[in-house]
């Protein structure tokens, strides 16, 4: 049976669009709340990817910061983003989740309880920011095993060898760092260039999806949608962290900006 | 877990760089995969070059000035009545702590890599202080990141930074202290690393840095074994080794030159961070059972909550104010080879207030702390036990705090 990721994928490519990818925070700025973005969001994503949040992430701007920041502040506990996927998944239009975050959650978690929760939750890929090619070879294994993708992530940095290497032992979807930047750093490199190193990445194996992320904005994404995917985080992270500051529905407007980053790409 | 005898401690990490199979690492952003190699062949390289280790003496000689003091503390070994307390006094070294050796090598590399921009993080302002120090001394542009808590509380050290031309960065987020400095200084080296080069400043983060820093500090032990032999002919037969321990740079280096020797002969006692006694929180993971975590691109004994949140410290002293330990102290613990223990905020004023009551020795609120430790073992112990103790960090940056907690007359 494919992998939910990969019908997704498959029909946006029937219909001559890369998949949108979506990125929040589990718990922000609620546990209930971010259920019903996640909601509200189905109708115009492909993918949804979910944040774990840790309280020492070194690979994530100021947006996403604040908003794992305060979920964290607001209690949010890891049974409680279980809890929101699986709710999630009961929902008929629902659409494949990612966990995103940092090892150490699943380190203390357990792998291989963290695996099997995972799986009977409803999650469909995983990606862990601080487990690189090759001291994730173990637990990538582990994954697919459980029917669950672990997404490399390739960087303008990484090497041709090891860009070889990483795809080859990677399962259906890796995920490209559009530029050297945090997440939500302002694009610095034209979208041309990420563009041209994305295709050198797709020429490796043309068979596995890769999509593109930091930086992407409601501005940018058109520019970059010969890609198979192109995932959006840190531009949503900051309309919730405006919308409560005005004291306005998150809910609404994070899916008007999804609706609208829909429609770019279509 | 063992040690392996005649090799460094710092090359006994496994291929993808754990030590004892478990501790360090390299838990880092596919960003930074690329600058950790490339910073690793270098260092591999120059490690084992006589020029570059000739360069790298001479500067620590007419530049660090070496070596620091090695002193007997008379009035407080007779005060105590037990072993003779000696302290080798790193505080000697210019900037004030050890923090300089790591500071200088880092520039040393970068200056190798071609890189004209050098980061750092920094918890009590020494490792900040020191690099840019070097920085202006071997011409770099530095920016040091630091907690705005701790930019309150080490003023000195952050007028010291600014003066040598640094730009000083506060970090506003998650507890404003060490940790989350060093986070921010991982994060703009991830945005930065094809043009900066970065210096973690303790034995803490991804293994190639644990590694460096260890290498310089190590220059602390160099010059001890050499004064311990002049001063008593041989190394003696009973000696204790006292630091304290927040990332864990200065005890090691201290440490480094004795790791061959039976622990029976030379024993290492590492002193962590209680805190206040009437709190719970604490930076002395392994004192206090902490479990294994990842902080900071490093597999370690760390503060955490069992979701994995890294928790929040407390302690007096900014520079042992850290939740993790260095990868290369959980190994030694677990080996056996060094035993940790810790000391509250009020007993390391107490054992400032005796230090500086008995002796022209001004430690700073880390050093108290092992100090204290000291003291307090020294009593029950034999007067042919030579009690040392690193002296690693002058008092003057925590004149505000002594000043408030002790009165003016102990600032």
């Amino acid at each position: 049976m494919l992998n939910p990721i990969d019908l997704a994928f498959k029909k946006a490519k029937k219909e001559n669009r890369p998949a949108l990818l979506t990125y929040t925070v589990a718990g922000d700025s609620s546990k209930k709340q971010s259920l019903v973005i996640l909601n509200a969001i189905s109708k115009y994503a492909d993918i949804l990817e979910l944040g774990v949040p840790h309280n020492t992430p070194v690979a994530d701007g100021s947006q996403i910061q604040t908003s794992a920041y305060r979920a964290i502040k607001n209690g949010i506990k890891i049974e409680d983003i279980f809890w929101i996927v699986k709710k999630y998944k009961k929902d008929k239009n629902s659409k494949p989740i990612i966990l995103m975050g940092y090892y150490n959650m699943i380190f203390q978690y357990g792998e291989k309880k963290f695996l099997e929760k995972c799986k009977k939750v409803g999650v469909n890929g995983l990606i862990v920011v601080d487990l690189p090619w090759p001291e994730n070879k173990s637990f990538t294994k582990k994954c697919i095993k459980k029917s669950i993708y672990f997404i490399q992530l390739l960087s303008p940095t990484t090497s041709k060898e090891r860009l070889n290497k990483i795809i080859k032992d990677s399962h259906a979807m890796n995920y490209f760092i559009s530029m050297l930047s945090t997440t939500g750093g302002k694009l610095n490199v034209s979208p041309k260039k990420i563009m041209t190193n994305y295709f050198k990445i797709k020429k490796i194996n043309p068979k596995k999806n890769v999509v593109i992320g930091f930086g992407i904005t409601e501005k940018s994404i058109k520019s970059l949608k010969k890609a198979d995917g192109l995932v959006v985080g840190s531009a949503i992270c900051k309309v919730i962290s405006i919308s409560i500051q005005k004291r306005q529905n998150p809910v609404t407007n994070v899916a008007n900006l999804v609706k609208k980053l829909k429609y770019k790409i279509l | 877990m063992k040690l392996k005898k005649g090799i460094p401690v710092i090359d006994q990490g496994n291929k993808l760089g754990f030590w004892g199979g478990k501790f360090g690492g390299n838990f880092v952003p596919e960003t930074l995969k690329k600058p950790i190699e490339d910073l690793e062949i270098l260092f591999n390289k120059l490690k084992k070059d006589k020029k570059f280790i000739a360069e790298r003496d001479k500067y620590f000689k007419n530049w660090i000035g070496t070596p620091t003091r090695f002193i007997k503390l008379e009035n407080l070994t007779k005060h105590v009545g037990g072993a003779q307390i000696w302290s080798k006094v790193v505080s000697d070294a210019n900037g004030g702590a050890h923090k300089i050796y790591n500071a200088t090598v880092h520039c040393l590399l970068a200056k190798r890599s071609g890189k004209k921009i050098i980061c750092g993080d920094t918890g009590a302002g020494y490792a900040g202080k020191m690099l840019s120090m070097a920085a202006k001394k071997f011409g770099l542009k530095c920016k040091i990141f630091m907690g705005a808590k701790d930019i309150e509380r080490q003023q000195p050290n952050v007028r010291a930074m600014k003066k040598n031309g640094a730009e000083v960065i506060p970090v506003y987020s998650g507890s404003q202290t060490l940790v989350d400095a060093v986070s921010e200084c991982m994060r703009f080296w991830v945005a930065n690393c094809d043009t900066t080069a970065m210096c973690v400043g303790s034995t803490v983060g991804p293994a190639v840095f644990v590694r460096i820093c260890g290498w310089s500090t190590s220059q602390i032990s160099r010059e001890l074994k050499v004064q311990l032999i002049e001063e008593f002919g041989s190394i003696p037969k009973k000696l204790k080794l006292y630091n304290c321990v927040g990332g864990g740079s200065s005890s090691f280096g201290f440490w480094n030159e004795f790791m061959d020797y039976d622990k029976k002969q030379c024993e290492f006692i590492g002193v962590e961070a209680g805190g206040p006694a009437k709190s719970k929180k604490h930076a002395a993971p392994l004192t206090y059972g902490s479990k294994i975590g990842i902080l900071h691109g490093a597999a370690q004994y760390v503060n955490q909550d069992s979701d994995g949140q890294i928790e929040e410290t407390e302690s007096i002293s900014a520079g042992l104010d850290y939740p993790g330990i260095s990868p290369l102290h959980c190994f030694l613990k677990d080996a056996k080879r060094a035993r940790y223990t810790a000391a509250s905020d009020e007993e390391a004023l107490k054992a400032y207030k005796l230090v500086t009551k008995y002796e022209k020795l001004r430690p700073s609120l880390e050093p108290s702390h092992a100090f204290s430790v000291a003291i307090r073992e020294a009593k029950k112990m034999s007067k042919s036990t030579i009690v040392v103790v690193n002296s690693c960090g002058d008092a003057y940056k925590d004149k505000k705090i002594l000043r408030n907690r002790l009165g003016r007359k102990y600032a």
